[in-house]
């Protein structure tokens, strides 16, 4: 699908199906999405509404598990993956961000970044305290680092979530609509972040997108309908 | 949660009271008891029958202890009192024996007529296998003991015949009156002993029964009285006399209390079971609640094992928090009863609530709480570990 050599991809997948709902009501919603993506580069999926976006990031994001097809994230083949090693590696491989900012509101900023290094455990108390002021700083919240985040606007909310998605400096950071319920100007701020992002700490970014002046900022766009990908713009 | 946390608090702190108390008033109870009469009481000699024990032995070959079992005789009142004392001052855990001949007579003065209990007691022996010297209520335990036609009558006794020490009675057995003078009252307590028993020199009784030698049972204090029902039948053995320890002789008192504390520490289970229940709801509810951020801290990498113990640790705290005010409350509760004024006379006397104090009540109540509230968190724990967050975040952002 995209040009480079396939085995150099941080997250790719082939002939990936899934079905939703139950017995009785199955819908087939991925019908073959064959994909690869590359580090420094930020990838936008559009598509009409149904049409599966919003499954196959689960499904890369190890969130849900393929009913057929192969996944492979930063050279380990996930596709039998247990319930720990997918968890594992959403940890330390993997930033979402969602529609919603869905940030622990009883912790202030700081805290919501620490909470996933937290998991991963590779740095010590004062590294990590460290390391998310530097995050929050990078999406221009260095002055609201112990602000709770229920306190915060929907805008600032979602530049946490951001941050947070980059906390243990994954090589992939999968975002759902992520200004979906922002305005203009601030739908432009998170998206210069996320790309800005992605360049500087060279990870690969894909970010599902109703907008098609932030589909077309990124390098790419993934169009998709009904259940698979049709063409490729760059 | 707060009203969980109270319902812990509350049935900790009510389940150490009904233990302190049902305990308090039974050891209460074993002291009246053991004090008025010993810890073990050596009464009725025994005799192996011999012809049953040579039928049974040409019988089967070797039946000795059925044999001896089958063949006791009884008969009534120690023999050689010495000797049996002498035995049983052999065993380490006995503090003192003391020789006592009962029997019943008519305790009369110009005021009224009573049936009694006449107590032939050695006059110093005696207030080492009793606490009757504590017991006194009136009157003076020394002049009790240089008078050789002094008594000393119950508190019961004497308010029903007026009595005061100084004055005389009229102790008479088979129609045949003798003079006795009250130099003390005592109480016990236990109805039944101080409305009956009068104590007095164990060779005055004699002269009043006509039996110069006889002894009815020797008395014995042990310095640890739990063991008395070890020590019985080796006692037995030695002296060749019935041993009746406290435990069997106060039987249907002691299963009286053991089931008071089972029913009073069983209802008050109930209410640390509700508070289980309580916890079980709220952890439920706050599963549901938390379903996003549940959801979220699995997408960023905890595992269905981290999420279970979140909440496990969250009813961990809340219970530990439970105890601890469940244990503050309890023991406030047990002070404040303990000094409320209340008059039981019956089978102690005591003139407030009585408590024990036992650090293994306040433990019993921990486990107990623990393991019931624990139990109640496991499952709203396991449910919000098996949440989908896929499921969760599809239904909120998609
Ligand atoms: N739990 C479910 N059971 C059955 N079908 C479902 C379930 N959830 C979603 N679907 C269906 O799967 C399809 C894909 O849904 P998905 O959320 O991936 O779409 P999307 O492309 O993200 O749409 P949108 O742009 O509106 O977010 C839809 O047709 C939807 O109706
Ligand atoms: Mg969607």
């Amino acid at each position: 699908m995209h040009e480079g050599d396939p085995s150099k991809a941080v997250l790719s997948c082939r002939g990936v199906h899934k079905y939703l709902g139950d017995e009785t009501q199955q819908v087939h919603v991925l019908k073959g999405v064959d994909i690869n993506l590359y580090r420094g580069n930020t990838y936008a999926i559009v598509g009409p509404s149904g049409c599966g976006k919003s499954t196959l990031l689960y499904t890369l994001g190890l969130l849900d598990r393929q009913d057929e097809g192969h996944i492979n994230i930063d050279g380990i083949d996930v596709t039998k993956a247990s319930d720990e090693e997918r968890t594992q590696i959403r940890n330390e491989k993997i930033g979402f961000v969602f529609q919603f900012h869905f940030l622990l509101p009883e912790f202030t900023a700081t805290e919501n970044l620490i909470i996933p290094m937290w998991k991963r455990g590779n740095r010590k108390a004062l590294t990590m305290e460290r390391r998310a002021h530097m995050l929050l700083q990078s999406v221009g919240l260095g002055d609201k680092t112990h602000r709770l985040a229920n306190r915060l606007s929907g805008g600032e909310q979602q530049r946490v979530a951001i941050a947070r998605a980059l906390a243990n400096d994954p090589p992939i950071v999968l975002a759902d609509e992520p200004t979906g319920n922002l305005d203009v100007r601030n739908s432009n701020i998170v998206f210069d972040l996320l790309y800005q992002l992605s360049k500087k700490n060279n990870q690969a970014v894909l970010i599902v997108t109703h907008n098609p002046d932030i589909a077309r900022r990124c390098d790419f766009i993934l169009k998709m309908r009904d259940g698979v990908f049709t063409t490729m713009d760059s | 949660m707060i009203m969980s946390l109270t319902g812990i608090v509350l049935g900790v702190a009510l389940f150490i009271l009904a233990l302190s108390m049902t305990t308090g008033f039974e050891q209460l109870f074993i002291k009246t008891v053991l004090g008025a009469n010993g810890a073990v009481r050596v009464q009725d000699k025994f005799q192996e029958n011999l012809v049953s024990y040579q039928i049974s032995q040409q019988e089967t070959g070797n039946q000795f202890e059925f044999g001896r079992a089958a063949g006791r005789k009884y008969r009534p009142g120690v023999e050689h009192a010495d000797k049996v004392i002498e035995g049983i001052m052999e065993f380490k855990n006995v503090i003192a024996a003391s020789k006592v001949l009962r029997g019943g007579v008519e305790v009369s003065n110009n005021f009224k007529e009573e049936p009694g209990q006449l107590y032939g007691i050695e006059k110093d022996t005696h207030l080492l296998v009793s606490d009757l010297e504590e017991q006194i209520v009136f009157g003076s335990l020394l002049e009790f003991q240089r008078n050789p036609t002094g008594v000393m009558i119950g508190s019961v006794l004497a308010d029903r015949m007026l009595l005061e020490p100084g004055e005389s009675i009229i102790i008479s057995e088979a129609n045949e009156p003798y003079r006795f003078i009250v130099e003390a009252i005592y109480e016990t307590g236990y109805r039944e002993i101080d409305r009956e028993r009068i104590f007095v020199d164990i060779n005055q009784a004699r002269t009043v029964f006509k039996r110069p030698h006889e002894t009815s049972y020797v008395q014995v204090s042990l310095f640890d009285p739990e063991k008395a029902d070890d020590d019985r039948f080796m006692m037995e053995a030695v002296v060749q006399h019935i041993v009746a320890p406290w435990q069997e002789r106060e039987k249907v008192w002691l299963q009286f209390f053991k089931a008071l504390r089972v029913i009073s520490s069983a209802s008050l289970l109930s209410i640390i079971i509700i508070a289980g229940l309580g916890m079980y709801s709220t952890l439920a509810i706050i599963v549901m609640e938390k379903t996003r951020e549940i959801s979220i801290l699995r997408s960023m990498g905890y595992t269905r094992k981290d999420v279970t113990n979140i909440f496990i640790w969250q009813g961990f705290i809340v219970t530990l928090i439970g105890i601890g005010f469940g244990w503050l409350t309890g023991a406030f509760l047990t002070y404040t009863i303990s000094r409320i004024p209340i008059r039981i006379r019956g089978i102690f006397s005591t003139d407030t609530f009585v408590v024990d104090w036992s650090f293994s009540h306040y433990l019993l109540a921990a486990v107990i709480a623990f393991f019931i509230v624990m139990t109640a968190c496991i499952l709203p724990a396991r449910r919000a570990s098996r949440l989908e967050p896929a499921d969760v975040v599809r239904g909120t952002s998609g």
